[in-house]
């Protein structure tokens, strides 16, 4: 099994996202985390979804949304070097005996602390998903309250 | 309508109901037929098998709510088979959408992954756009069916006609002319094998490219089998014919299937009632495959050359570089395996034994095939009754055999003949049906009763859910769970209500004559063969076994 992450340029219309979601579950494939939201063209949407497979169901999941009628383009971040972003936001516990340390934890991730209370911080962290995971590990231990986090989302890299 | 008038539609087969009375206000000041139905997947059912035997575009017509959802059924047999249908559904208006109105259902949803695309119109102004692009799906690429879905304040008003644009898709630009280097590696394949066999399924139908298919075949000396989609592909009684693959395939076909060193599978899409154990399909073969939806290739079987493309485009290229090409003394070369494959032909072939009174099923099927000549389009229902059609007529020419082969649905066979008939007013359409599915759209004889449309019925009645309880006697040790089906009408009596003609065989020597005496009778006729209870259709392999692992007689 292999993770996968694809990018699809899709009609920006109703009901789309509903037939690409009713794919995976109705084909029995696997939706680990997904993003949606209009381009530059207003007529066209991106979607960035993560997906797992083998080789002939990676390859069978693109032939598949390839076949929707609403789907423009199919690209597979696998072929391209991309950059990869995700974005948390993490309201964690901050008793004073830890405020120093979390704030200087968000120091060393280069993030945010995008609200303060008596008792916790809510941080905003953006990055791939090994340092959104980092700092959730690190964070854990002082008790995170609360947690939102986006998809990944991908763009390939331009040649120089 | 004039968008469907200028679709080339000349045939609808519908049902009416309140939203969608303004269409039918309109239909009645054009000259296109409308078939009235007694239920709306019969509609559907009848324009799919309209579709197949014209070579066109079926249409049904429904209302909203109830009549959206009985023809979920209808489009999920069209769509599993390929046939291109429009399915023009009424929906509530726009400002009721979504409030649980009165016949409400949301069909666009319901239908999404059974069709090959659908719309909901949201504009008067879209209909003859939307209209004309759900034609250019529905019968472009891989065919399939499409559904627009119309709320009545959308066709209540009146706009002035424009003629709509020439379909763009961006998104949609099927592949039809196959990659030549493909070609090329399959005409390398074919000079190296000693032991080739074709597989042709539903998209040669599709395509029109039996006649190149043919071509290949005679030209190298390959035989070809079919999947039951395929039937008709390739004539049944030429000498290089197999038979029928998988499940209830012939011995040979299966056999042949397993001993071939390459399979040239086209139009087809490796179903698991014809692979059976896929990693024991064809394991000594280069598998080539040709479809014109890459989602059909490698899906269930890995392949050694996969092309994408129409098989008639692909057909007619290769058979144009094998012309060029020398490929030997090609008689002599397959001798040994065309004789390999007549060893298998004498040794198991599809028997039944005509003994006694007791009407055997296939005896019926046999007889049927010998008086029509093989020559009529025969629709089935689903169960042992299409696998014996599908074993014992031998089909010469495609488009003559209507099937629900991927859904496998019931009920299928009656309005499906209906369908064949009002396409072909002058050819003999024979629905074979089995008594339990028959009922599953009976009320169909009256549609066929008010329209005169003279299609024959054969029931091979054996008071069982026939192919159900073959799976109980093999695989659940007789134990015959609610497949009896205790009660069920007198068939001719039944058929005589409906104002059609009836006719009854119990013994053997009866089903010559009351076959005759049916199918010379004018305007639709009901024939119920009383046959063997406990007839099983063999060969048969049993569901995931390697298809070499056949139970025979």
């Amino acid at each position: 099994m292999e993770k996968r992450i694809l990018s699809l340029l899709v009609d920006n219309k109703p009901g789309v996202l509903s037939r690409i979601s009713g794919l995976f579950s109705g084909r029995g494939f696997n939706i680990e985390s997904l993003c949606v939201a209009e381009t530059n063209d207003p007529g066209v949407s991106r979607i960035t979804l993560v997906t797992e497979g083998d080789d002939m169901i990676l390859e069978q999941i693109q032939k598949q949304l390839n076949k929707l009628i609403n789907v423009i383009k199919v690209i597979d971040n696998k072929e391209k070097p991309s950059i990869y972003r995700e974005m948390l936001l993490i309201k964690v516990t901050a008793k004073s005996t830890y405020r120093a340390e979390i704030l200087r934890i968000v120091d060393i991730f280069r993030c945010k602390a995008v609200d303060v209370g008596p008792e916790h911080y809510t941080i905003e962290v953006t990055g791939d998903e090994g340092k959104i995971n980092a700092i959730l590990n690190l964070l854990r231990p002082m008790g995170i309250k609360e947690i939102a986090r986006t998809g990944t989302i991908a763009l390939a890299r331009a040649s120089v | 309508m004039n968008t469907l008038k200028e679709e080339g539609v000349d045939t609808i087969f519908g049902y009416p109901g309140g939203a969608v009375l303004d269409i039918y206000d309109a239909l009645s000041q054009t000259d296109i037929r409308h078939i009235l139905v007694r239920h709306e997947q019969a509609a559907v059912h009848a324009a799919d098998a309209y579709a197949r035997a014209k070579s066109t575009v079926g249409v049904s017509l429904v209302t909203s709510g109830p009549g959206a959802t009985n023809t979920v059924t209808g489009i999920a047999s069209a769509y599993c088979d390929s046939i291109p249908l429009v399915v023009l559904t009424g929906q509530v208006p726009r400002p009721l959408i979504g409030n649980d109105a009165f016949q409400e259902v949301d069909i666009v949803g319901i239908t999404r992954p059974c069709t090959k695309h659908n719309y909901l119109v949201q504009s008067p102004d879209d209909i003859a756009q939307t209209v004309k692009e759900a034609f250019y799906i529905a019968r472009s690429g891989r065919p399939g069916p499409v559904l627009v879905d119309l709320p009545k304040d959308i066709i209540n008003t009146k706009v002035t006609y424009k003629k709509p644009k020439p379909i763009n898709i961006r998104s949609y630009k099927p592949t039809y002319k196959p990659n030549i280097k493909q070609l090329k590696r399959i005409v390398t394949l074919l000079k190296k094998s000693e032991r080739p066999m074709i597989f042709a399924g539903g998209g040669i139908i599709l395509s029109e490219a039996s006649n190149e298919l043919i071509k290949l075949a005679n030209t190298l000396k390959i035989p070809v089998t079919t999947s039951l989609m395929g039937l008709g592909a390739f004539p049944g009684d030429d000498p290089l014919w197999l038979g029928m693959i998988g499940m209830h395939g012939t011995y040979r076909a299966n056999m042949s299937t397993s001993a071939c060193d390459l399979m040239i599978a086209v139009g087809v899409r490796f179903d698991d009632r014809v692979t059976g154990k896929t990693d024991a399909f064809a394991s000594q073969a280069n598998i080539v495959h040709i479809d014109i939806d890459p989602t059909s290739i490698r899906k269930n079987i890995n392949v050694n050359v996969p092309v994408v493309g129409d098989c008639l485009q692909t057909l007619t290229g290769l058979n144009e570089i094998i012309q060029k090409e020398d490929f030997g003394n090609i008689e002599k070369r397959r001798l040994p395996w065309l004789n390999q494959i007549d060893e298998w032909k004498n040794d198991q072939r599809l028997a039944y034994d005509q003994k006694g009174d007791i009407i055997k099923p296939q005896y019926v099927i046999d007889k049927l095939y010998e008086l029509t000549k093989g020559d009529a389009i025969i629709t089935t229902e689903v169960g042992q009754n299409q696998m014996w059609a599908a074993q014992f007529y031998h089909f010469k020419r495609p488009n003559r055999f209507i099937t629900s082969g991927g859904l496998g649905c019931m009920g299928f066979g009656l309005p499906a003949a209906i369908g064949a008939q009002v396409a072909s007013p002058n050819e003999l359409v024979i629905d074979i049906a089995g008594d339990g599915s028959i009922q599953m759209n009976i009320q169909e004889l009256a549609t066929a009763v008010q329209f005169n449309l003279p299609v024959k019925v054969v029931i091979l009645n054996n008071e069982y859910l026939g192919m159900v309880r073959q799976w109980q006697e093999l695989f659940y040790k007789k134990n015959y769970v609610w497949t009896h089906m205790a009660c069920a009408p007198d068939f001719v009596k039944l058929a005589q209500a409906y104002g059609a003609k009836g006719f009854r065989a119990k013994k053997a020597k009866d089903v010559v004559p009351t076959l005759k005496k049916g199918l010379e009778a004018k305007g639709p006729v009901v024939m119920d063969f009383r046959v063997a209870q406990e007839e099983c259709v063999y060969p048969m392999v049993p569901a995931g076994a390697p298809i070499t692992e056949m139970l025979l007689v």
